[in-house]
Order: structure tokens, then C-alpha cells, then sequence
């Protein structure tokens, strides 16, 4: 009985991290989706989220309600210009100089990150409450519940922004095809930026997320690498992919961890995911969900 | 663009790599300067306040794996973010082989790069179904896997507290200073830009360029496009597998906190820089990526004459500066120093009448 609450506790743990994985894998297809950007910065905007609000938070004494809009609207600002200045030229390079023009970016926000605020951990001031909450013999802390809640809602809102909204739909059509899209009078240069913007406010909220319960420091960017594991096991160009993606990468870095850590010597949580990604790529390399892009000669 | 007055009349001279008697002097005036220079690398040092031989030395280490990152990945157009890792195993591959089972550095060596060539081979199989984003995807997994292998199969490479290894000796030389080390390798540089040059020269880098331009139309054509993706995948390991045994043997201590995915990042930042599908992409960026540090220790010198804080600021803002020079380079110059030398040089053949 004891080893099946271990398992459990494993799953529900698991099962939090995973919702804000898929939070982020969505804002990262959806930037692959509407231009084709494999976008390596995803960790980066992730981390600048995280820090601003603490900053705001812990610095300027703000209410946490108030730092989190201000956060917000901080991510999209910055999305818009990232998207103006630097992919805006790039519209139909190679894609290697499209992925090492995101590397590049991601260290020169990692760089403004640590000249702002130094590489220590910095700890969030706890805005759940602190008692864990216990389902038989599961104890969970309140920051994984909210953590979970505040990822299905998001992932509610732009579900429903995709189906109804006029944006989200003209969002879809330009993900189709860029020139269907243009011809149908869509501007696909304001998809590619709003596109941007969703990607950047949805990591900014998960490390705010993250950053509640790990804590903030430089590391966190690596969040936005377990995004390529979840994102290619639910299909790169999928949106439900993404999500489910996220989720069972969660739960399979929790299990591992738990199950195999003793094995190998601790950390394989770290590299789980990876191991993972090459197989499925091996095997199924277009994910659950994906499009197949078949080529014959 | 070639000068006037000079015509190929057999087929040898056409496929002369220096082709004028103009640049077979210089080159060979080049050749004198690195043999001689660590000779004069003292006056050198004390002028510039830094050991130049030692820069001369990661020059050449960087300038061989760039050289295979290059082939790979500017002449068959295949993305490898984890060159950084290859050039791990390399290392760990020939301190174990000579640390452990006591095989001499010069047998050792290329059996370090060989088994670097079979490790890329085995992460370059997705190559064969995947298109460019999907292998960037799967070579930064391979980067992370070896780094978790190298720093938790203790038994094997020592974990993070490292692994100490012996300067290589053979026939009874040790290779101990800087200036013995300094030939041996830039024997290895110069053997490396050979076969670089040859390659792109002959059947296989045909094909390569071939896939990297339109790979269906190079199947179409009769280019066996799944050897040779694995082949240059192999080629290309096997380069950097070698240039991380060199840099082994030189630092003599090891540990997996080198091979993290930033050096993949700085490999692929040389041959972007450098030039991609150039040969001599590989050694400008090499030699950009070891001297740009050094240059940015000025500002950093004077920045802590006026303020420390300053100094500290400047000082975490540096691999924003790689970063930022990444960007800048593909926006403004896609092709590198190697194509702006060309124009540069093409311009001055023609002066004062360039039209």
C-alpha cells in the first residue's frame, strides 16, 4: 500500500510541474506554428517573467495582484520588440540562422538578467498558503494545487481565445498557411507579434509559477528545455499535443526520479525527458499529434 | 575573380589550392610566421600582457573542431547543437584510453576521434528521417545525455571532481610546454584544413552540398543521401572528437563543467561568424571566438580603474556580447568574415577603376 501512495504522490507532484510545462510548450508551438520559429529563448522569457515580478514583488513593494499585471503587460512589450527588431529580418533565412538567432537571444537576456540581479536564488515571498493539503496518505503542498488550477485556466482561456475569438481564429488560418491567410486579408505580420506576445505572458506566468515553488535563479531558463521533450512527444505543430506532452513529461521526470535516482546516482530528473525525446524521435519522430510531412521522390 | 594573364594549362594546375605565384608566397610567408612563432611569442607577450602562445594553442584546437562542425553543418546543411558534448568524449575517450589501459597518445588519439565518430553517428540516425529543426532538437538531447553521463558514471570518468591526464609523450619526447605543444598542434590544424579543403573537393562533399542545397533533388540525381548524411555526421565527430583529446592533453585536468552546451553554442557562433560553407570560415571564427574575450578584458580593465561595481556588471554582461555579436552577424552579414574578406579583397583588385 505504501509503495501505491508513493506513486500517487509521484503522479499528483508530477502532474503540477507538467501544467505549467504544457504552459509553456503552448506559447512555444504556438510561436512554431504561426512562423515557424523554433524558438530557444522560451526558458529566457520564462526566467525575465519570473524576475520582474519578484523584483516588483520584494523591491518595490507592490501587491502580488498588481505586479503580476504589471508583468504581463511588461512580457508583452518586450515580446513586441524581440519580434519587431530581431525575427522580423529574419522572415525567410535558413533555419539554422533562425535557431542560432534565438540561442543568441536567450543569452543576451540571460546576460541582462544576471547584470541586473547577480546568479544567487532569490525566494519568492509565499503567496499560497503554507499547509499542505493531504488526500489520504498524499501530502500535497497548496502551491502544486494552485499551480495546477492556475495552468488549466489559462489553458481554458486561450482554448476558448483559439475557437472564438476573431483573433484566435485568424490566428489559426495564418498558421495553416501564411499565404492563404495574407490573401484572405489577415495580416500575418500582427499573428507573428501577437503570437509572441501569448508565447511570452503564458512563460511569464509559468515562472512566476515555478518560481513559487523552487525558488528564482538563472537555472530557471532550463524549464524552457523540458519544452522541447514535451513538444516533440505531442507533435511539434500540435496544440493539444503540447499540452498532453507537457503533462506526461511531468509525470515521467517525477517517476524516474523517484524510481531511478538510486540507480544512476541522483539528477536523472535532469536528463529523463531528453532520453525520452531521442527515443520518440527514433521511432515516432512526428509525436502524437503531429503532421506528418511525407516526401516522396 | 581571378587576375589576368594567368591560365590554367593542365588540369593539375586548375586544381592547385594556391593557384598564383602572388598567393603561394604568401602562404608560404605565412607558414614561415607559424613556424617561428613561438619563437618570438616572448616580445609578444610582453607587449600585449597576455601568453599569446597559449591563445595560439586554443586557436588551433577550436580551428579543428570548427573545421568538422563546418562540414557538417555548413557543407550538408545538418544542425548540431551538441559538438560541445562530441568534443567531451573526445577528451574523456583518450584520457581514458591513455590513463587507464596505458595505450600510447599516438594510437590513442585517433581512437578517441573514431570513437567520438561512432557516439555522433548513433545521435546522427534521426538525421536520416528529420529535417534541420527536428536534429537541432535531437542534438541538444545527445548534449544533454553525454553531460549527465560524464558527470555521473563516476567509475569511469571521475565524476565533477574531474580527471587529471599525462602530457602526451612519444619516442621519448615529452609534450609539456606550450611551445612543444603549440607544434603538435598545428601539425594536427594543418592536416585537419587539408582535409577539409580535399573533401569539399571530391565525390563526398559534392554530395554533401548537394543534400545541404535540395536534398530530394540530390536523391533524385543518384546521391546516397542516407550514407552520407551519416557519413559526414561521422567525419564531422571525428574531427572534434580529436581536437577535445588535443585540448585533454593540454589542460591535463578535465571535467564535464567544459562540455556544456554553451561550448556547442560558441562552435556554432564561430562557423556563423566565421563563415558557413567557407573552409576558412572555420579558422576566422576560431580565431574570433579566442581573441574577442581578450579584447573585451580592456573595457572590463578600465571599468574597474573607475568603479568595481561597474566592473562586475560589464563582467556578467559578457555572454550577452556573444549573444548580441550572433545576432548582429546574422542580421547584417548571414555570410560571415570569410565572404566579407572576399568582397573586401575583390574590391581592392579593381581599385581605383571598381566598375
Amino acid at each position: 500500500m505504501q509503495e501505491v501512495w508513493f506513486f500517487l504522490q509521484l503522479v499528483v507532484q508530477g502532474l503540477a510541474i507538467g501544467s505549467v510545462y504544457s504552459l509553456v510548450a503552448l506559447g512555444f508551438v504556438l510561436i512554431y506554428k504561426a512562423s515557424s520559429v523554433i524558438n530557444f529563448a522560451q526558458g529566457e522569457l520564462l526566467m525575465v517573467g519570473a524576475y520582474v515580478c519578484l523584483a516588483l514583488i520584494v523591491q518595490f513593494q507592490v501587491p502580488f495582484w498588481a505586479g503580476f499585471l504589471i508583468t504581463m503587460a511588461f512580457s508583452i512589450v518586450l515580446a513586441l520588440f524581440i519580434e519587431r527588431f530581431v525575427l522580423r529580418p529574419m522572415i525567410g533565412e535558413p533555419v539554422i540562422a533562425i535557431i542560432m538567432i534565438t540561442i543568441g537571444l536567450s543569452a543576451v537576456l540571460k546576460s541582462f538578467v544576471s547584470a541586473f540581479w547577480g546568479t544567487q536564488i532569490r525566494v519568492f515571498p509565499s503567496i499560497f498558503p503554507e499547509a499542505p493539503v493531504k488526500f489520504g496518505e498524499i501530502v500535497v503542498s497548496r502551491v502544486y494545487i494552485f499551480t495546477f488550477i492556475a495552468s488549466l485556466v489559462f489553458l481554458v482561456i486561450f482554448a476558448l481565445f483559439f475557437k472564438y475569438s476573431r483573433m484566435g481564429i485568424a490566428m489559426r488560418a495564418a498558421a495553416n498557411s501564411n499565404q492563404v491567410a495574407l490573401s484572405m486579408g489577415i495580416s500575418v505580420k500582427k499573428v507573428f507579434a501577437i503570437s509572441w506576445c501569448v508565447a511570452a505572458v503564458v512563460s511569464a506566468v509559468g515562472g512566476i509559477l515555478i518560481g513559487n515553488i523552487n525558488g528564482v535563479n538563472i537555472t530557471l531558463a532550463a524549464v524552457g528545455l523540458k519544452v522541447f521533450p514535451a513538444v516533440i512527444l505531442g507533435g511539434l505543430d500540435s496544440i493539444p499535443g503540447a499540452v498532453l506532452g507537457g503533462l506526461i513529461i511531468g509525470v515521467l521526470e517525477n517517476l524516474s526520479g523517484g524510481y531511478l535516482d538510486h540507480f544512476f546516482g541522483g539528477g536523472v530528473k535532469e536528463v529523463a525527458p531528453f532520453v525520452v525525446l531521442v527515443i520518440i524521435l527514433m521511432i515516432k519522430p512526428y509525436g502524437l499529434f503531429g503532421t506528418e510531412e511525407i516526401e516522396r521522390v | 575573380m581571378q587576375q589576368c594573364g594567368i591560365f590554367h594549362e593542365t588540369y593539375t594546375e586548375d586544381m592547385a589550392i594556391f593557384q598564383t605565384p602572388f598567393s603561394r608566397f604568401w602562404m608560404g610567408l605565412f607558414f614561415v610566421f607559424l613556424a617561428i612563432f613561438p619563437f618570438i611569442s616572448k616580445p609578444i607577450n610582453a607587449v600585449l600582457g597576455t601568453n599569446t602562445l597559449y591563445l595560439a594553442n586554443l586557436i588551433g584546437i577550436y580551428i579543428i573542431g570548427a573545421h568538422g562542425l563546418n562540414l557538417l553543418t555548413g557543407f550538408t546543411g545538418q544542425i548540431s547543437l551538441g559538438h560541445g558534448a562530441f568534443m567531451g568524449v573526445g577528451a574523456y575517450a583518450s584520457a581514458i584510453l591513455t590513463m587507464k589501459l596505458g595505450i600510447p597518445f599516438l594510437i590513442a588519439l585517433p581512437l578517441a576521434g573514431l570513437i567520438t565518430a561512432m557516439v555522433g553517428m548513433v545521435f546522427g540516425i534521426p538525421s536520416l528521417r528529420l529535417k534541420g529543426l527536428y536534429l537541432a532538437i535531437a542534438t541538444m538531447a545527445a548534449q544533454f545525455i553525454i553531460e549527465y553521463a560524464m558527470r555521473n558514471w563516476t567509475t569511469l570518468t571521475g565524476g565533477s571532481a574531474g580527471m587529471s591526464v599525462r602530457p602526451p609523450s612519444f619516442f621519448g619526447f615529452y609534450i609539456d610546454s606550450d611551445r612543444s605543444y603549440y607544434y603538435l598542434i598545428y601539425v594536427f590544424v594543418i592536416l585537419a584544413t587539408i582535409y577539409t579543403k580535399n573533401i569539399i573537393r571530391s565525390r563526398p562533399g559534392r554530395a554533401f552540398v548537394a543534400i545541404r542545397d535540395r536534398y530530394l533533388a540530390a536523391e533524385v540525381i543518384g546521391v546516397n543521401v542516407w550514407l552520407y548524411r551519416i557519413l559526414s555526421f561521422g567525419i564531422s565527430s571525428f574531427m572534434v572528437g580529436i581536437a577535445g583529446g588535443l585540448w585533454a592533453h593540454y589542460v591535463l585536468v578535465i571535467s564535464d563543467e567544459h562540455f556544456v552546451i554553451w561550448l556547442s553554442v560558441q562552435y556554432l557562433a564561430m562557423i556563423i561568424i566565421g563563415g558557413m560553407g567557407h573552409v576558412m570560415g572555420g579558422i576566422y571564427g576560431a580565431i574570433f571566438m579566442v581573441l574577442l574575450p581578450e579584447l573585451l578584458r580592456i573595457p572590463e580593465h578600465y571599468l574597474t580603474v573607475i568603479n568595481p561595481n561597474a566592473f562586475a556588471i560589464f563582467h556578467s554582461l559578457r555572454d550577452g556580447v556573444f549573444g548580441l555579436i550572433i545576432i548582429l552577424f546574422l542580421i547584417f552579414e548571414p555570410d560571415g568574415l570569410a565572404a566579407r574578406w572576399h568582397t573586401i579583397k575583390n574590391y581592392w583588385k579593381l581599385w581605383p577603376f571598381s566598375y
